[in-house]
């Protein structure tokens, strides 16, 4: 066994683009995620950002097979999973489950929360006895810290927040090994947001659990994950553990949305040279040749538009799909304040990776 | 003499349920060239009070409402319909959240932003449309001229935020109200729609109010911050005081609970416990007590009303702790120190 958990290789999924009623003929792809490798490792959080349109979510619904890719490969526990179907395939459902982001439309208005957090059991034929289901679901309910007297409520009885716990609880019970969380607080409130990110790190800890958090903050990201991917387009165009990704990012993307985020700091909000990025992201039905992100690109140069970078292990970074990668320079002036936060203690231990 | 001035602003709604009072006791001012940034979790009443300056809410059947907004020296609640139709959109201007479903799909950008001019200028169409392009230019769209023919579909999310902007600067307001400008829009477009923001304020010198959840988003836009809870203002003060020296525990809370992308990693954050209080339903005293690590029992009781920190200008807040007690709880928290710590060591008074 090795000591992942998750391996995706080259993984792609295109969704085509038809014309025509009776006879459709393709004209065209939107390419959603378009050739991405990574590993989930067991026990870690991988965080995966990137903006609206990147592949983010499409990466999530992958995972769980909730769509078919078009090519490329998706190994759980060392089984090829990308194209199984049937039976096989809900056996495989048991093991990963999924939080939504919306905790208003991703719970069903006319069940109560007990029949939702149940429904699991009842689909996987693990427990048809409603009295020792019940007790089950009640511990869950325990666990997310809703009162498990609220058995029989409906979904509209309680707020935002506790909506997001009961998919939460319904995602852990048949204690999957891993969670794929999709945004899962980006629909909350600040102050409510906070209660779910510290319900899933405890879980995490207690239960040993695998998650692959998918969100759009960077700020929630740092503090969730172990490691983080960074999406543009389709693509993966870094990987790197937490610190290094925001200490040192060495894809200009990366340090584009360091730099693009606001901080809740008035006096570093002024001392930060904000590199703002001109224009939108380009259309995934056709995307720039070479590296997707030489249109928008700082530093990019001729090599940019006509060869496609690779993803490769970065001087002083992790890696990063760029032929010419920030320097450690660069990088603190798009991001001051980070830079110090992590100078002192790169000082006293060896540079992250080299 | 301020160019914005809302005083004892209340808007109440009356429902089945009973009394939604959704804003309760408001006062703020914005002057040339200011930015005020309200910042409130959702239904804190933010939204309400600057559709309430817009006169957005005196058509609502159910809506009871109180206090007095001046505008350079007139008072919009008691204006009629028809001045209050003359002055929104020309000197009193609104961005919208969403900008998808504030602007009309069936009509082209350029014929939208021409309708937002003649409405208040008696213009040649053609003018309008030379203008209109012009605008699209200043929020820095592409070949705007081009643009103007474009549906809002063909527009992206960033683009059709900088029409929408263009729209509200369409007749150069005095006054600008942005609510949740950002909040739809990917990182990267939020940072060149904040610049724009910014930018314009400067070279107009329009007030403006933003109006976000975002405490990010007004440490960089803002001049002065005012916190809203439960209808009312708790706390309100310059945007460096604000993040330097706050004085509510709702800001501590709100500050606290935000995962940050500079200093210590931190494993745990600390949320504020309980949730929104019901608006109907005011939680008795003080509207945060039920949420409040610092709760005393009078506190459940009195009302506290906002008033000036002493020994530091501009600073008000709506807090029944003594000044001394909440300075050395801050200090606490500011090191690191969790809630139920801080206040295990510093006497409540």
């Amino acid at each position: 066994m090795s000591e992942n958990l998750v391996e995706v290789r080259d993984l792609v999924k295109h969704f085509p683009i038809t014309q025509g009623i009776v006879f459709q003929k393709k004209v065209g792809a939107v390419r959603a995620v378009d050739g991405i490798s990574f590993d989930v490792r067991k026990g870690e959080t991988l965080g995966i950002v990137g903006e609206t349109g990147c592949g983010k979510s499409t990466t999530a619904k992958l995972l769980m097979r909730l769509l078919t890719p078009t090519s490329g490969s998706i190994k759980f526990e060392d089984e090829e999973i990308g194209y199984v179907s049937g039976s096989k395939l809900k056996q495989l459902r048991r093991e990963m489950q999924m939080i939504f982001q919306d905790p208003y439309s991703s719970l069903n208005p006319r069940k109560t929360v007990g029949a939702i957090i149940g429904d699991p059991f009842i689909v996987h034929a693990i427990d048809r006895n409603d009295k020792s289901r019940r007790k089950k679901v009640q511990e869950l309910m325990e666990q997310v810290g809703l009162n498990p007297e609220h058995y029989n409520r409906f979904p509209h009885e309680f707020s935002g927040g506790q909506r997001q716990r009961i998919g939460v609880a319904r995602a852990l019970a048949l204690k999957p090994k891993l969670i794929v969380a999709d945004e899962p607080v980006s629909a909350l409130d600040v102050s409510i947001q906070a209660q779910i990110l510290n319900l899933l790190s405890e879980l995490q800890r207690e239960l040993g659990l695998t998650i692959v958090f998918i969100a759009h903050d960077l700020s929630v990201v740092r503090h969730m994950c172990d490691r983080v991917g960074v999406m543009y387009l389709g693509t993966m165009v870094e990987v790197a553990d937490n610190e290094t990704l925001y200490s040192h990012p060495r894809h200009p993307y990366t340090g584009a949305l360091l730099s693009a985020v606001p901080v809740a700091d008035p006096h570093e909000a002024r001392s930060k040279s904000r590199q703002i990025l001109g224009g939108d992201v380009p259309s995934p039905t056709n995307p720039p040749k070479a590296c997707r992100f030489h249109t928008r690109c700082p530093k990019a140069q001729e090599l940019c538009w006509t060869e496609t970078p690779a993803l490769e292990p970065k001087t002083g970074g992790g890696l990063a799909a760029c032929h010419y990668p920030l320097t450690d320079a660069e990088a603190a002036d798009r991001i001051p304040a980070v830079a110090e936060t992590y100078s002192s203690s790169a000082a006293s231990s060896s540079p992250s990776s080299s | 003499m301020a160019l914005l001035e809302v005083t004892d602003l209340r808007v109440h709604f009356k429902t089945d349920d009973g009394v939604v009072k959704a804003v309760d006791g408001v006062s703020y001012t914005v002057d040339r060239g200011q930015a005020l940034g309200i910042v409130g979790e959702s239904g804190s009443g933010k939204s309400v009070s600057s559709l309430t300056v817009m006169g957005l809410t005196r058509f609502a059947g159910n809506a009871d409402i109180s206090g007095s907004i001046v505008f350079d020296g007139v008072d919009l609640l008691s204006a009629s319909d028809e001045d209050m139709r003359r002055l929104r959109g020309n000197e009193v201007a609104m961005i919208f959240q969403d900008p998808l479903s504030s602007l009309h799909p069936f009509y082209k950008v350029g014929t939208q932003l021409v309708e937002a001019i003649q409405t208040h200028q008696h213009v040649s169409r053609g003018a309008a449309w030379d203008r209109s392009g012009q605008l699209l230019e200043l929020v820095g769209i592409p070949e705007a001229r081009k643009r103007l023919d474009h549906y809002p579909h063909e527009f992206s999310g960033g683009m059709r935020q900088r029409a929408m902007i263009a729209m509200a600067l369409s007749n150069d307001p005095k006054v600008l109200i942005a609510d949740e400008p950002t909040t739809a829009l990917d990182v990267t477009v939020q940072a060149q729609i904040l610049e724009l923001i910014a930018k314009l304020q400067a070279e107009l010198g329009m007030g403006v109010v933003i109006i976000t959840h975002d405490l990010g988003v007004v440490a960089e836009v803002a001049d002065e911050i005012a916190v809203m809870y439960a209808g009312r203002i708790v706390e309100r003060g310059k945007t460096d005081t604000l993040f330097d020296s706050p004085a509510h525990p709702y800001t501590w809370g709100l500050l606290e609970s935000i995962p940050k992308l500079t200093g210590p990693r931190e494993e745990e954050l600390i949320p504020i416990p309980g949730r929104p209080p019901s608006l109907i339903h005011r939680p008795s005293g003080c509207a945060f007590h039920p949420r409040c690590p610092y709760v005393r029992e009078e506190h459940k009781k009195i009302d506290p009303h906002l008033e000036p920190v002493p020994e530091d200008g501009g600073h008000s807040v709506a807090c029944l702790l003594a000044p001394n007690t909440r300075r050395e709880l801050w200090a606490k928290l500011s090191a690191g120190e969790e809630p139920e710590q801080a206040r295990a060591e510093v006497p409540l008074q």
